[in-house]
């Protein structure tokens, strides 16, 4: 294709985006909506598998609370009793003294904060490193069954429930957005056809004169295509600033509890990017095309 | 010796044999027809409304398949052409219309330079191209003009420049007259005769007369989307 062309094709499709700016503003805008509700699930999605995937790290190990008004004999037997189970590798005790000193260290700056309290809130408790993630259903019936033990904190529950919550977001999400694109398709595509009518007397024309399909085609792809990457753009710039935002709200409000649990903005954008553009572009070509193939018989 | 019966020899442009063409059950809009229009001629399709003139064009053009029989245009079997080769037919047919199809917003210059613009011309074949047809049928001076500032007869100029400017082997223009006044007609036949002078064919569809009968050349007559008539240096007809 030579240049002269190109630039043919690209005025017209702008001149065909101008003419009509009404409908193309509605295409942009229903572009943009369904990419910013893709670039929402995005975030959300990959947040919960992320915080999944850390606590996972983190929390490999199942915490058993003992009762608060047992002996220290008492507790020691349930020591031995915990490290007799199947599956379990070491059960480490740790008082409620030591720890309310290891949630201070975590708190860091923060720390300052739990002085405050009258009384402290934790309770005793056995710390109990698995053999292996498999026995972990095993070891949990066991110990609830054990004299002497106030609750079982296990999390991989916590874990499988936040799986599941993505899993459900993704789902639901995804069927939104198959919506969301299927009416900017639609609205693209009558986008396309409104610029169709108005060049109708010139399509006419040049069939006469003898220029190929594709020629008279292409102006109208590259408006789709301007169209779906104009929204992405906007959707773009939206999830951009609104992710910068909150992040850096739930950062100066929980400090250390959440900031290390959420992934950082230019991780999350350079995928996005990509997804974005590809999509848009997807959206606006596929959305001329039906139009054209309705409305147009060269 | 053999050479130069060569030469004198005719080089068939477009043949049809036992052509027809049924729009719909009933609707028998042309009847086994069979020609041959030669590279040169100037050819005047005759009858009456509805006597199956356009569709003899839209056949040639691609617009329309034959129901029955074949076609072929420059030794080249168009009857069955895919849709991707149809554009190339119609870059060597340049056609005309009775409402003169020319885009409002486009001066004379841009009108003509655009059936260029489509085929992507090189900007100095157009520039060498436009004004030589512009100057042809004598609009030289009009370039900047735009179609509404123009009368029929110029509009008319304009289109045929458009068909021309593509160098095609054939000009084919249904009814050209159509829209015009017998004076201005003339000057189109003028036009046209001068074009047909410098080697390309032209079939033109028509209902007048008095050009037809003054011009003496050949004359196909269809009726009722029969050919009833084919004849060198012809008449209108009897009656009509
Ligand atoms: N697209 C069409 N569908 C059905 N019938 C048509 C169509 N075009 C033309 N016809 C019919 O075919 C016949 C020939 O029409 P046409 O070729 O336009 O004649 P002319 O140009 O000589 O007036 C007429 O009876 C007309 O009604
Ligand atoms: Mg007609």
């Amino acid at each position: 294709m030579k240049i002269r062309t190109l630039k043919y094709m690209m005025k017209q499709g702008f001149v065909g985006l101008w003419r009509n700016k009404n409908m193309s503003l509605a295409s942009i805008t229903s572009v943009a909506a369904s990419l910013v509700v893709l670039g929402l699930i995005i975030i959300l999605v990959l947040n919960i598998n992320n915080i999944a995937s850390l606590t996972q790290l983190q929390f490999d190990t199942v915490q058993v609370y003992v009762q608060e008004e047992l002996t220290e004999e008492e507790i020691s037997l349930l020591g031995s009793n915990i490290e007799a189970i199947k599956g379990v590798e070491t059960a480490l005790y740790e008082s409620k003294e030591q720890a309310m000193l290891n949630m201070k260290e975590r708190w860091g700056e923060q720390g300052y904060l739990l002085e405050t309290l009258e009384e402290n809130p934790l309770p005793n408790s056995y710390v109990i490193n698995l053999e292996g993630i498999d026995y972990a259903d095993g070891v949990v019936s066991n110990l609830k069954n054990l004299e002497g033990v106030d609750e079982v904190k296990y999390y991989k529950e916590i874990i499988e429930n936040l799986l599941k919550i993505a899993g459900f977001i993704r789902t639901v999400g995804l069927a939104l957005i198959g919506i969301l694109i299927l009416v900017a398709m639609f609205i693209i595509s009558n986008t396309v056809k409104l610029a169709l009518n108005a060049r109708r007397q010139e399509i006419n024309i040049m069939k006469y004169v003898g220029a190929t399909n594709w020629f008279i085609r292409w102006p109208f792809i590259v408006e789709g295509v301007i169209l779906g990457l104009l929204g992405a753009m906007i959707a773009l710039v939206v999830v951009r600033y609104g992710y910068g935002y909150t992040f850096d709200a739930i950062n100066n409000k929980f400090t250390v509890v959440f900031s290390a649990y959420l992934l950082p903005l230019d991780i999350l954008m350079g995928r996005t990017m990509m997804m974005f553009a590809v999509i848009g572009a997807g959206v606006g070509a596929l959305g001329s095309i039906v139009s054209l193939r309705k409305h147009l018989r060269v | 010796m053999s050479n130069i019966k060569i030469d004198l020899e005719m080089v068939t442009l477009i043949e049809m044999r036992n052509v027809s063409k049924d729009y719909s059950k009933g609707i028998h809009a042309l009847i086994n027809v069979n020609l041959r229009i030669e590279k040169g001629e100037f050819i005047f399709l005759v009858g009456a409304s509805g006597a199956g003139k356009s569709t003899f064009i839209k056949l040639l053009l691609k617009e329309e398949d034959p129901s029955e029989g074949k076609i072929i245009v420059s030794d080249e079997d168009i009857t069955h052409l895919s849709r991707r080769r149809i554009p190339y037919l119609r870059r060597n047919i340049g056609v005309v219309f009775q409402d003169f199809r020319l885009l409002p917003n486009k001066t004379v210059y841009e009108n003509v330079a655009f059936a260029m613009e489509i085929i992507e011309a090189s900007s100095k074949e157009i520039r060498r191209q436009v004004p030589m047809v512009l100057g042809m049928v004598g609009l030289s001076d009009k370039a900047s003009q735009y179609p509404h500032q123009l009368s029929g007869g110029e509009r008319q100029r304009v289109s045929i420049a458009r068909a021309i400017v593509n160098n095609p082997s054939i000009l084919i223009a249904d009814e050209p007259t159509g829209n015009l006044d017998p004076e201005t007609a003339w000057e189109i036949m003028k036009v046209l005769r001068q074009i047909n002078r410098r080697g390309t064919t032209i079939l033109m569809a028509t209902h007048a007369k008095d050009i037809v009968d003054v011009m003496q050349q050949r004359v196909i007559a269809l009726e009722k989307g029969r050919v009833v008539r084919d004849q060198q240096r012809g008449a209108y007809g009897y009656e009509d």
